[in-house]
C-alpha cells in the first residue's frame, strides 16, 4: 500500500477532533462569524465519536440554583487539593449554564419539576437523557453552511511556521479505490488558527481487563493522546500530567458508579461490610485510594453497597445505564440478580492523562491559548481546569472559538505559502510505514510492552498505583526503548497506518507522564501520584509541574500558582 | 466486549461502518458487515443503535463474567426497546422512552 493522493487543503480555522470541544467550537464560530470557514478533522465519524459514543448520564458540571459560579471553582480546587488554574476554572464554571441552555434549545432531553425548573443531583449535576447528546450536537453542527466535516481523517503532526501554527498534516483511514488499487489519501490542511481537541489519552497502562475486553475500559480507547503528543512534539508547555485520572468502576463493566452513589446513595463498603469512605476522605483520588487500602489490607473486595434498594430503584438504575454503559445493564440481567439482591463490586481502573477530570494537558491562556502562537485548545486536551466534563468542554470550546474569531478579524492575515516539501516528507514517512519489510515487533506487541512497562515501573494497577524514583528511572529507559522499536513498525494499510501513530502517540505521552510523575517530589493525591519516596505532601510543592521538550529534551518548568483574582496570560513565548 | 453481526440480515447499508467511534467494522467480499477488530470493541452499542435491521447484537467477553446473553435494541419512534436474550431462550426486555429523563 501507498499513498496516492494528496489532498491540499485551506481554511480559516481547522478544528482537529469533531468531539464535544470541537463541535461546541464549531457551533460558536457559525454565530460569531458566519463567513468563517471551518474544517473538522475527525478520525472517526462525528455522529458518535469521543467520550459521548454511548451517551452521558447527568450533566456533571452545572451551576445549580442557589450556588455561584466561585463555589464550582471551589470545589474543584479542593478536590485537586489546590492545584488548579482558577482563572480557568472560573471562565469555564460562568459558561456552564449558557451551553446547557444551548444544548436544550439543540434537543437535549433535560428533567424539570412542576415550575419548570432543572431538577438537581447534588449541588452540581442536573439530570437528563444523554443518550443522543453526541447525535445531537453533529446534527446541528452538520447544518452549518460555513463548516466541512472531514470524518475517518487521522492527523499526526501540526505544521509550524515561524514560530506559529499553519495547520495539521493527517491522512484518511479508509483506502482510496478510484483507480481499481487500493492506496491511501494523505492530507494537508493550512488554516489561520487551528483548535486541538482530540481528547485525552486511554491505553498508555495494563488495563483492567487485558485480554480479549481489552477495550472495555472507562476513557474512550480511541482517544490516544494525539494532541498532547503532537504538541508536546511541537515544543509546547504541557502542565500537571503527573495528576492521572484513575476512575473508581464497577468491576468488569467499567461503567460508571455515580449513578449507583447519588442515584440510590449507596454507600463504598468492604467485604466485612463496612462504610470505609469516611475513613479515607471523599476527594476522587481519595475514593480510589481507600478501595485500593481496604484490598491490600485484606478486607477486599469492595462493593456499593446497593442490597436492599427497592425494585423501582433497580429499575431506574438499569434503565440510566442503559442510557450511557449498557454493559452494566446487561451484566445485572445476565447474572439473574437486580442490584436490590447483589452490591455491586467496584475497582479502580488503570490510570489515564484526561484534562477534564484532572488538571493534566496544555498550558493554556484564559483564551484557551496554547504556547504555540494560534494553536488553541480545548476539552480533556487543555489543562489547569479539572472537573470540566461535558459541560465545560463545550464552555471551552466556545471561549476558544470566540478567541479564534477575534484574532482572525484583528490580525487580518494570509494562509502562508504552502511548502510542498514538508508535506512530501510527511508522506515519505507515512509510506515508510505501509511499505517496512524489516519490522520485527507488530504494533500490538510493543503496545502490550509499553503498558507493561508503564504498570510495572509507573504506578498501574499490578502496583497498586504506586511508584518510587528507581522505578520510574526504569520506566523512562525501557519506554524509550520501546519508542526506538516504534520507528520500525509496519502497517498493512491505513488503518494499520493509524494503529502505528496511536503506538507513538501514547509513548511520546508515556514520556511526558513521567517526567512529570519524577519531577513532583511529594505525594499530594494519594492512587494519582502515589510516590512512595515521598509518602508525605508538603506546602513546597504548592506550585504547578509544568514540561516543555527542546531538542528532544523534556524539561521541567515550575511555575506559581495562579489564585483567586489572578490571571494568567502568555509573555515572551 | 464485543459485537456479532448477523451477515443472513446486514442489508449492507454502511450505516454502522461510519458511525463506529473506532471504525472497527469493514465489509467482507460480499460486501457484508463484519467486525474487523473484535478485541478494539469498546462495546459502545453506537453500531447496535444505528442498524436499521437490528442485524448487530452486543455480548459481555467471557474474561469480564459474560455468559454468553445477546443484547438488541430496536429503535421505534421516540423509544428504545433492549432486548436481552439469554442462553435459555428466554427474552427481557426494556424500553427506554428517548424523551424521558434519567431518574439518577
Ligand atoms: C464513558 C464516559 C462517561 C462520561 N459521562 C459523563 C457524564 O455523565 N456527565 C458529564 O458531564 N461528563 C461525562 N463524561 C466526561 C465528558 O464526556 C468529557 O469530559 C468530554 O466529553 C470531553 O470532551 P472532548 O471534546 O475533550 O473529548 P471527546 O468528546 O472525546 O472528543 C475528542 C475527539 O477527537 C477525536 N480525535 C482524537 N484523536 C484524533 C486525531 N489524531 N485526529 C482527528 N481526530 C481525533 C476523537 O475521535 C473524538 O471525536 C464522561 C466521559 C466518559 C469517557
Ligand atoms: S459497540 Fe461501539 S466500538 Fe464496538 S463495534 Fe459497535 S460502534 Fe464500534
Ligand atoms: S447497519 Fe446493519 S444492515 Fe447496515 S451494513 Fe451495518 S449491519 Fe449491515
Amino acid at each position: 500500500m501507498e499513498i496516492k493522493r494528496k489532498e491540499r487543503l485551506e481554511t480559516d480555522i481547522l478544528i482537529i477532533g469533531g468531539g464535544t470541544a470541537g463541535c461546541y467550537a464549531a457551533l460558536t464560530i457559525a454565530v460569531e462569524s458566519p463567513e468563517c470557514s471551518v474544517i473538522i478533522a475527525e478520525k472517526a465519524n462525528i455522529k458518535r465519536s469521543g467520550c459521548l459514543a454511548a451517551g452521558v448520564n447527568a450533566i456533571n458540571a452545572y451551576i445549580v440554583e442557589g450556588r455561584k459560579p466561585e463555589d464550582y471553582v471551589d470545589y474543584a480546587n479542593k478536590d485537586a487539593d489546590g492545584i488548579v488554574r482558577e482563572d480557568l476554572l472560573l471562565t469555564m464554571s460562568e459558561g456552564l449554564n449558557r451551553v446547557t441552555a444551548k444544548m436544550e434549545n439543540l434537543g437535549l432531553v433535560i428533567l424539570k419539576d412542576e415550575n419548570g425548573k432543572y431538577v438537581a443531583r447534588g449541588n452540581r449535576n442536573i439530570k437528563i437523557n444523554g443518550e443522543n447528546i453526541k447525535p445531537i450536537m453533529a446534527d446541528a453542527v452538520k447544518k452549518l453552511s460555513n463548516v466541512t466535516v472531514i470524518n475517518q481523517v487521522n492527523i499526526t503532526d501540526y505544521i509550524i511556521e515561524n514560530n506559529e501554527i499553519a495547520g495539521a498534516y493527517g491522512f484518511s483511514i479508509e483506502e482510496d479505490n478510484t483507480d481499481g488499487n487500493l492506496s491511501g489519501v494523505a492530507y494537508e490542511i493550512r488554516a489561520k488558527k487551528v483548535l486541538c481537541a482530540t481528547g485525552g489519552a486511554s491505553g498508555l497502562y495494563k488495563p483492567n481487563n487485558p485480554g480479549f475486553s481489552r477495550h472495555k475500559m472507562w476513557y474512550p480507547p480511541f482517544n490516544t493522546g494525539a494532541g498532547y503528543a503532537m504538541g508536546i512534539n511541537a515544543g509546547a508547555e504541557m502542565t500537571t500530567f503527573e495528576m492521572r485520572f484513575i476512575a473508581l468502576r464497577c468491576k468488569d463493566t467499567i461503567a460508571p458508579t455515580g449513578t449507583i452513589a447519588q442515584g440510590v446513595g449507596a454507600k463504598q463498603v468492604n467485604a466485612l461490610g463496612e462504610n470505609y469512605e469516611g475513613k479515607y476522605g471523599i476527594t476522587t483520588s481519595q475514593r480510589v485510594y481507600g478501595t485500593v487500602k481496604e484490598n491490600l489490607e485484606g478486607r477486599g473486595p469492595c462493593y456499593l453497597r446497593t442490597e436492599g434498594i427497592s425494585e423501582a430503584q433497580d429499575d431506574s438504575l438499569k434503565k440510566a445505564y442503559l442510557n450511557m454503559a449498557p454493559s452494566q445493564t446487561l451484566k445485572w440481567i445476565e447474572s439473574g440478580k437486580n442490584p436490590s439482591e447483589q452490591n455491586v463490586e467496584i475497582e479502580g481502573t488503570e490510570p489515564y492523562v484526561v484534562g477534564g477530570h484532572t488538571a493534566s494537558g496544555y498550558w493554556v491562556d484564559t483564551n484557551r491559548e496554547t504556547t504555540l502562537h494560534g494553536l488553541y485548545a480545548a476539552g480533556d486536551v487543555a489543562g489547569g481546569c479539572p472537573q470540566k466534563y461535558v459541560t465545560g468542554a463545550m464552555v471551552e470550546g466556545e471561549i476558544a472559538a470566540k478567541a479564534m474569531v477575534a484574532a482572525i478579524q484583528s490580525e487580518n492575515k494570509t494562509l502562508s505559502e504552502k511548502s510542498a516539501d514538508e508535506f512530501d516528507k510527511k508522506v515519505a514517512e507515512y509510506d515508510a510505514i505501509l511499505q517496512n519489510t524489516t519490522a520485527t515487533y507488530s504494533i500490538e506487541q510493543l503496545e502490550e510492552a509499553m503498558q507493561k512497562v508503564m504498570d510495572t515501573y509507573a504506578g498501574g494497577i499490578g502496583n497498586h498505583y504506586q511508584f518510587n524514583e528507581s522505578q520510574l528511572a526504569l520506566a523512562e529507559e525501557k519506554i524509550l526503548k520501546i519508542q526506538e522499536l516504534a520507528e520500525n513498525v509496519k502497517a498493512e494499510d491505513m488503518h494499520e497506518l493509524m494503529f502505528a501513530y496511536e503506538l507513538k502517540e501514547r509513548l511520546t505521552v508515556c514520556l511526558t507522564l513521567i517526567a512529570h510523575l519524577r519531577a513532583r517530589k511529594e505525594t499530594r493525591w494519594h492512587s494519582f501520584a502515589e510516590n512512595l519516596d515521598y509518602p508525605e505532601k508538603s506546602d513546597e510543592w504548592l506550585k504547578y509541574v509544568n514540561t516543555k521538550k527542546e531538542n528532544g529534551k523534556i524539561e521541567v518548568i515550575f511555575r506559581d500558582l495562579v489564585k483567586r483574582g489572578e490571571t494568567y496570560e502568555h509573555s515572551n513565548r | 466486549m464485543s459485537i456479532v453481526i448477523d451477515k443472513n440480515i446486514c442489508k449492507s447499508c454502511g450505516r454502522c461502518l461510519s458511525v463506529c467511534p473506532g471504525s472497527l467494522i469493514k465489509k467482507d467480499t460480499e460486501n457484508k458487515a463484519f467486525i474487523k477488530y473484535p478485541k478494539d470493541c469498546w462495546g459502545c452499542t453506537s453500531c447496535i443503535k444505528e442498524c436499521p435491521f437490528d442485524a448487530i447484537s452486543f455480548y459481555l467477553g467471557a474474561d469480564i463474567g459474560g455468559m454468553g446473553s445477546k443484547m438488541t435494541v430496536k429503535q421505534r419512534d421516540h423509544y428504545l426497546d433492549w432486548n436481552i436474550e439469554k442462553t435459555d431462550g428466554t427474552v427481557e426486555t426494556i424500553v427506554i422512552d428517548k424523551k424521558e429523563s434519567n431518574k439518577y
